[in-house]
């Protein structure tokens, strides 16, 4: 296998780098007078959510391009995105209970968005479970694709949910009155906190993605390599 | 929560929080990590191999091939497929 290149040395160390920043400004941003301090979590669970969702929308123009080209390439790409979201966003889903807890004094409830969340998790954990079971790759990455291009209309339908449906989740980026929808108004300390987590994880996903796509090369390689030696 | 007066102290589910996101994270890093060493390892074991496959190739026409009995099949842990049963 080739050695890792430069640019990905490089950007693991920045996407630490960006997690240590990203986590001092989220632990020193102002204090959240209702919440308290688990209102800090939130830095943390919407980076993931934009990340995630945006991962495996990602998933679904990755499915689109290798059904028409039908280029392996385009597998190993959608399987990566998908992955490193599923991570993300089991973080989100895991954060948004630990919140809920002392917010709506509840670890879970089947709210439009929790349950549409919930949904789409279990969807592309099935998605790993339906690829283990096609041992050929053409065969495996034609019903991948298809499967994926599905499932990710579930990230636009998650990320509407509350403004589409009755929901107890707050609408704080984008809502008409945060504080009315149970959220809050965020201050110039906690806006940068939140827009650095933004990027934060952004990095961090694009350094994942990347190390995940190496991964799949070593894999394709030695796939091949066993129908050769068992040749 | 949202009728007291005073800031709750909820540090405790802020910590819980980080800690489950940062676990999260280093178990998928060292996952990526660990099938990649695994990887790496099989690649190696399938290139020497194939390097000594040819004579075992050799030798191997020489030796009457035996067909496997169905329960050998299901001893060595292969597949059974409906091919597999009619053969």
């Amino acid at each position: 296998m080739q050695p890792k290149p430069l640019a990905l040395k490089i950007l693991d160390i920045a996407a630490i780098i960006v997690l240590g920043i990203a986590t001092y400004m989220a632990l020193n941003a102002p204090l959240e007078r209702v919440m308290g301090e688990v209102q800090k979590v939130f830095y943390f669970h919407v980076g993931t959510a934009w990340t995630a969702l945006l991962g495996f929308i990602l998933g679904g123009v990755f499915s689109v391009i290798y059904l028409i080209t039908k280029n392996l390439k385009w597998d190993k790409f959608q399987v990566a995105a998908i992955e490193v979201s599923l991570v993300f966003f089991l973080i989100t889903i895991m954060l948004g209970s630990i919140w809920a807890r002392p917010a709506w004094n509840t670890w879970w409830t089947w709210d439009p968005r929790l349950t549409t969340a919930a949904i789409t998790e279990l969807i592309y954990a099935a998605y790993f479970m339906l690829r283990q079971g096609i041992d050929d790759p053409d065969r495996r990455a034609r019903f991948g694709a298809v499967y994926a291009l599905v499932g990710a209309l579930s990230a636009p339908i998650t990320f509407f949910a509350i403004r589409l449906f009755r929901t107890i989740h707050p609408v704080v980026i984008g809502g008409t009155n945060p504080e009315a929808d149970g959220g809050f108004s965020m201050t110039p300390d906690m806006l940068s906190a939140f827009f650095f987590a933004l990027f934060a994880f952004s990095v961090i996903f694009i350094d994942l993605f990347w190390n995940r796509i190496r991964l799949g090369d070593l894999q394709e390689k030695v796939e091949q390599l066993k129908l050769k030696v068992s040749m | 929560m949202f009728f007291q007066e005073s800031t709750p102290d909820t540090s405790g589910y802020m910590i819980a929080g980080y800690t489950v996101a940062f676990i999260v994270m280093a178990l998928y890093v060292a996952s990526i990590y660990l099938r990649t060493r695994n990887l790496r390892q099989d690649m190696n074991l399938l290139e020497e191999m194939e390097e000594t496959a040819p004579p075992v190739q050799i030798a191997a026409k020489n030796i009457p091939m035996k067909k496997p009995a169905r329960s050998e099949n299901h001893r060595s842990g292969k597949p059974v497929t409906k091919r597999s049963r009619k053969k």
